[in-house]
């Protein structure tokens, strides 16, 4: 068997593969939109600059810095969570008590500031991050070639995003953080610092933008301009999957870069449009989303 | 009462000698944005709907102008109305989908299905992609006035500017339109009221396409081309950002910020180059935090306070 559907098993597989480490980052990211959500009642539209920022971090400090890839894979997301933390002590924090579209008005105008002084920086055109040595190569599984790295992206990408779920759903602080999405004012009257919560969520949410885009620096090329085309796919994952789960979040944002994959394969032409597509047909079967509840 | 005619005919004055010191079509790019606002501001400021994917009608409308008057000989006139319905239709079809939810998720759904549409028009064929659609031809005004002239054509788009003003205002101030506030301040009451809410949010939608399509139009026909930018969600955010700095929800508002950030883009541009960007990314943030009711809105309450305490 070389050939399913008249395509050839190598392509098929090739595209599954990438559709998988793109679903890694919508995952990424969209696990990160709910839980900022969740608690700040915030929608980041900033949240792809932070992802570039990320990319932007690891490629200067291996550039300016000589700080390689193992490194950068833990400073960068740390950097940005920290850049988070400034951001919501400095000004998000004051929109608490506002209508939501506040919110994303603000973190629009963020994302513009980011994303522009890094443009006038850098220019628009991508620059290489070559992968990590001990990465190149491809592991030989019979039926194709899987790329180390690939490999790598996605099984980082779920790790993280499974201890993710396992820290909200299974540990004590997890518990702290659920009943101080559900009712902030009662938990802060248990002794709970709910607003010291909020800003480490913030920052937790956005380093994780920070680490997706520190993994996909040698998967794409890093550019000024990566975070704004994701972060609108993403939107539309997020509304097909509904912020209500964790679990959800994660699950639709492989599987839609699975179908994304693989429209690529069969009809290339629509391979941009896809998810939104999917989201259109979600919006009238299912306004809720997949995983979402309506309130 | 009488004093408001007065203002409104003062400023219309203003409008009507405006070429004879400032570039024409400078004056008619800010006023190709102010409609586009004020369609804008129908919905954020009248109805409490932030479509963050309005660039779409905008673009839509200018392809749709161009290509009917370019390639199918319409004149310009017929041209723009059927722009203007197109890109009403299409605010069909993106509105009914989109306020099956609300709030934060209406925000992304229209932003999503926006970038669809963009992706759709990065590949047909008739949209010249990347190079837009060029050389647009101005026409003739009903076949006899030409608008290649500079002045002519700036009295063509006042003229359509104060229709669509007046029929925004017209319609903030009928019963519809209180029908439209009503849901913004509260909606479940609205709806225990009786009132079918999805029905006039979706009319209000359409309209609100309808117009900024008639805004896009009229910029195809200033500039003589139609290019992916106007389709952009940087255009979208750009027209939010008028709204909310000259201020949500006010008559005037969004016509003093698309003239305050178009004149701000034209100077600018040259110098700061792509700093301009980060300009517009700080006027956002200020604006949310400190100056949520915008210049109009601000200047309101200013006058209430003066007034009030005298």
């Amino acid at each position: 068997m070389s050939e399913i559907f008249g395509v050839p098993v190598q392509a098929l597989m090739g595209q599954l593969m990438l559709g998988l480490v793109n679903g890694s980052f919508y995952a990424m990211l969209s696990l990160g939109l709910a839980v900022i959500f969740g608690m700040l009642n915030i929608i980041n539209f900033a949240h792809g600059a932070l992802y570039m920022m990320g990319a932007m971090f690891a490629w200067m400090g291996l550039n300016y810095f000589g700080i390689g890839y193992w490194w950068s894979l833990l400073l960068a997301p740390l950097g940005v969570g920290l850049v988070g933390i400034l951001i919501e002590r400095s000004m998000l924090r004051w929109l608490y008590k506002l209508d939501h579209l506040y919110g994303l008005l603000l973190t629009f105008g963020l994302a513009l500031i980011i994303e522009g002084l890094f443009r006038d920086q850098y220019g628009v055109s991508g620059q290489p991050y070559s992968i990590p040595e001990e990465l190149t190569g491809a592991f030989n599984l019979g039926f194709m070639f899987l790329p180390k790295y690939r490999a790598w992206v996605i099984l980082a990408s779920l790790t993280v995003c499974f201890a993710t779920w396992y820290v909200i759903e299974k540990t004590p602080l997890g518990a702290y953080l659920r009943a101080a999405t559900e009712n902030p004012q009662l938990t802060q009257a248990f002794g709970i610092n709910v607003p010291l919560m909020v800003m480490l969520t913030y920052g937790f949410g956005v380093a994780l933008a920070g680490f997706a885009g520190v993994l996909a620096a040698p998967a794409l090329q890093v550019s000024p301009l990566m975070g704004s085309n994701l972060i609108i796919v993403v939107f539309a994952v997020v509304v097909i999957g509904g912020m209500g789960s964790i679990l959800g979040s994660i699950v639709t944002g492989l599987g839609l870069g699975i179908v994304e994959g693989l429209t690529k394969v069969f009809y290339p032409e629509a391979s941009a449009t896809v998810v939104f597509v999917i989201m259109a047909i979600v919006l009238l079967l299912r306004p809720a989303g997949l995983f979402g509840r309506e309130k | 009462m009488n004093r408001k005619r007065v203002g409104y005919a003062f400023l219309l004055a203003l409008m009507l000698v405006a070429p004879a010191v400032v570039y024409p079509v400078l004056v008619m790019k800010i006023l190709c944005f102010a409609l586009f606002a004020c369609a804008f501001n129908l919905l954020i400021g009248y109805t409490g709907l932030l479509s963050f994917g309005h660039a779409i009608f905008l673009g839509t409308a200018g392809y749709v102008a161009g290509h009917s008057i370019k390639v199918w000989g319409f004149p310009p006139e017929l041209g723009l109305i059927f722009a203007a319905l197109a890109a009403a239709a299409l605010g069909w079809v993106i509105g009914s989908l989109a306020i099956r939810r609300s709030g934060i998720y209406f925000a992304m759904i229209t932003l999503a299905l926006a970038q669809m549409m963009y992706f759709f028009f990065l590949q047909a064929p008739f949209t010249g992609g990347e190079d837009g659609l060029q050389d647009v031809p101005r026409g003739k005004l009903l076949g006899v006035v030409d608008l290649a002239d500079d002045y002519n054509l700036y009295y063509f788009v006042l003229a359509i500017f104060v229709f669509a003003f007046w029929l925004i205002h017209r319609t903030i101030h009928s019963p519809f339109g209180q029908v439209l506030k009503a849901i913004r301040e509260n909606e479940a009451r609205a709806i225990s009221l009786g009132y079918d809410v999805a029905k006039y949010k979706l009319l209000a939608f359409v309209l609100s396409a309808g117009l900024a399509g008639l805004a896009g139009a009229t910029k195809t026909l200033v500039f003589r081309f139609a290019t992916l930018t106007d389709a952009h969600w940087h255009t979208s955010g750009e027209v939010v950002l008028m709204t909310l700095l000259g201020g949500m929800g006010t008559v005037f508002g969004p016509v003093v910020g698309a003239a305050t950030i178009i004149t701000l883009q034209n100077e600018l541009a040259d110098k700061v180059g792509s700093l301009v960007t980060v300009i517009m990314g700080a006027i956002f943030v200020v604006c949310v935090l400190a100056f949520r009711r915008g210049i109009v809105g601000e200047l309101g309450a200013l006058y209430k306070r003066m007034t009030g305490t005298r």
